[in-house]
């Protein structure tokens, strides 16, 4: 199987390209902008799981790139991870446009721009599946996130799409909807440890997930009745609350 | 808290004004990786070069030995010295200058290190190893993390036939008795003996010793056992002198008198407590701390015997005694290991504890013996230095390349180095 990975220096990136490698053998087009990085974690994906491994320049917000990068993959990928995003200070983003463009540029248009130049391959092969990492965060809109939770909210919303027209040609998407997580990405937050889960634990939801065919998965999975309960309350309730 | 996963990043980390410790996976029983301010070393994880006729492995200071043991295990390597947890890091087990059940052959991890590199307070990597940069390989192995972040290292794993270990264990009625079977069967690689702190008397030091080396053949595959888990912290009241006591009679009796030369998993051989996740939390919320000392061998049998009786009539132990005969200490500067006995002994944290460790203090220093960094939280800078002679010579390299100001932990600071 030959497996791409958007954003592959990202912390689950790399957790789930461990899970795929040694349980798949998965040979593993690595795909980001810092290579120094990304060349090292080739390396030791290789020496520990005995794959093969690639690794590409890629840039998200350069659209413009998105379709010559494809076009240089050989061989193309049966399983892409898109798991680049961008966080983001939601209080920077209220004063300043450029973090939210920048948040929304990431999450949302960089995402759509590479999802559909890799689904018309897809479909066109009638082969390959997707898996989309969204957030919990694109649920609901809180006071504390909504810049991001919105650029996630549409990645998830696209990919439902996306679902819905590849798969009368057999072509997969899942979507991770993923809680609290413990990365770089949120090593500056104080989190709650019975709802934080570590990247392999992310990673070993994925990996089911993707082996079950489902089409959502949570992760923690007592993220799925979190959210029910949250999405369940009333927005002349909710909007006085703060989260 | 921040981490790093490239040099780069750390480089940007170090030059925040203030000082700070390397954290990886938090093992250290006492505080020797807690400060106000922690780099997180876990991310900084790559496995980067191996060669399968060497066996030689070069990795990031953030890889733990279970990534080590996972990766190579199969391939007929193994690392040549473990500690009683696979779950700490390749920096930390430079930076604590680990030992294993084969001290007394192998000596400690630093034995297997080849070389590794050492980012300084203003960003410069050093290649440091025995010849290169000496003074600085005799500190960091040992130094709790506080010459430096170890980067990178090269480390030398030694071949092995097979993931089963062949164990032999003895029991043994008294103190005397488990010094003659260590002092007898020095030639077998690995040995280690659980000890019941609560026996007293006629019982004072009965123990079980377990002995083993690495099976002749049988597959590489690594047994995966279920693991098990303690959900919950336990009250603290249910380990007490009694239960304690009563546990460590049905240990002490229920083992066959004599087991020789049992095909034993490796895992279960080295790492007995990893199958049990949290199993800090017997202990209650306030926990637990472990007292390890080491004796030199002509003071150990009055020594032990002193501490043991001590231990006994406070009634304070707890089910986990280990004894071990160590072999030749090393050169390096805080190293904890030197040739004679060592205990280690948890206590659960109550509030007549730390007057009666001030108590074993004393004597375990009158003795001529010293505290294992790795689980002190509560030494004083007097025994730390009576115990470590070649402190003074660390303080004064710490001084000279600028890493006092920059590198800190709370023992540091408590022990004044």
């Amino acid at each position: 199987m030959n497996m791409l990975i958007l954003g592959a220096n990202s912390d689950l990136a790399q957790a789930l390209a461990r899970k795929f490698a040694q349980v798949e053998r998965a040979h593993l087009t690595l795909a980001s902008r810092d290579l120094g990085l990304l060349e090292k974690q080739g390396r030791d994906l290789e020496i520990r799981f005995q794959v093969k491994t690639r690794t590409v320049y890629f840039d998200a917000t350069d659209f413009a790139s998105h379709a010559g990068f494809y076009a240089g993959l050989d061989p193309k990928p049966d399983l892409v991870v898109l798991a680049f995003g961008y966080l983001g200070d939601q209080k920077k983003a209220q004063e300043d446009f450029g973090e939210t463009r920048r948040i929304i540029a990431v999450n949302f248009i960089g995402a759509v721009s590479i999802l559909e130049i890799i689904a018309r391959d897809f479909e066109g092969r009638g082969h390959g599946c997707l898996i989309g990492i969204s957030s919990v965060a694109g649920e609901r809109g809180r006071q504390s996130n909504y810049v991001y939770g919105a650029a996630k909210g549409a990645l998830a919303i696209y990919l439902g799409g996306l679902r819905n027209r590849l798969h009368p040609r057999g072509v997969r998407v899942l979507t991770v909807l993923p809680g609290f997580v413990a990365t770089k990405m949120t090593e500056h937050l104080d989190l709650p440890g019975m709802l934080l889960a570590t990247p392999e634990e992310v990673a070993d939801d994925v990996y089911r997930a993707w082996k079950k065919g489902k089409e959502i998965v949570y992760t923690k999975g007592l993220w799925k009745w979190i959210m029910w309960i949250i999405k369940a309350i009333p927005e002349k309730v909710f909007k006085r609350l703060k989260l | 808290m921040r981490s790093y996963a490239s040099l780069v990043e750390l480089r940007h980390l170090l030059e925040t004004p203030g000082d700070l410790i390397v954290h990886a996976m938090g093992r250290s029983y006492g505080d020797s990786a807690l400060y106000s301010r922690v780099l997180l070393s876990r991310r900084f994880n790559k496995i980067l070069e191996f060669n399968p006729q060497t066996g030689r492995v070069t990795c990031e200071a953030g890889v733990t030995l279970a990534d080590l043991i996972e990766t190579f295990l199969p391939r007929g390597w193994f690392l040549s010295v473990v500690p009683g947890t696979k779950f700490i890091s390749v920096g930390g087990a430079i930076a604590s200058d680990v030992h294993g059940k084969n001290h007394h052959q192998q000596g400690c991890f630093s034995e297997c290190v080849e070389a590794f590199s050492l980012i300084l307070p203003d960003g410069q990597e050093v290649h440091v190893s025995r010849r290169k940069n000496r003074p600085l390989f005799l500190a960091t192995c040992g130094g709790m993390g506080l010459t430096g972040v170890i980067a990178t290292a090269t480390l030398r794993l030694q071949p092995i036939p097979s993931a089963y270990m062949r164990e032999t264990v003895l029991r043994c009625a008294k103190l005397q008795e488990i010094f003659e079977l260590f002092e007898a069967h020095q030639d077998v690689p690995y040995s280690v003996a659980w000890i019941d702190c609560l026996a007293s008397g006629e019982h004072l030091g009965r123990s079980i010793l377990m002995m083993g080396d690495h099976a002749e053949d049988g597959p590489l595959q690594l047994s995966r056992p279920r693991p098990l888990n303690i959900p919950l912290e336990l009250p603290s009241f249910v380990l007490n002198k009694h239960s304690v006591s009563f546990f460590n009679h049905l240990y002490y009796h229920g083992k066959l008198d004599q087991v020789v030369g049992r095909l034993t998993p490796l895992e279960d051989f080295f790492f007995p407590l990893d199958r049990i996740s949290h199993w800090n939390r017997m202990y209650g919320r306030r926990g637990f701390t472990q007292y390890q000392l080491v004796l030199p061998q002509a003071a150990s049998l009055t020594g032990l015997t002193e501490i043991l009786k001590r231990i006994s009539a406070a009634g304070l132990g707890s089910f986990l005694g280990v004894l071990k005969l160590f072999g030749q200490g090393n050169d390096n500067l805080l190293s904890f290991p030197l040739k004679g006995y060592s205990l280690a002994v948890d206590f659960k944290i109550e509030s007549k504890l730390f007057p009666f460790l001030r108590e074993l203090d004393r004597v375990v220093l009158d003795h001529g013996g010293r505290l294992y960094l790795t689980k002190d939280v509560r030494m004083s800078a007097e025994t730390f230095r009576r115990g470590y002679p070649r402190w003074q010579e660390f303080a004064l390299l710490r001084e000279r390349h600028g890493l006092k100001a920059k590198f800190n932990s709370l023992q540091s600071l408590r022990l004044g180095v």
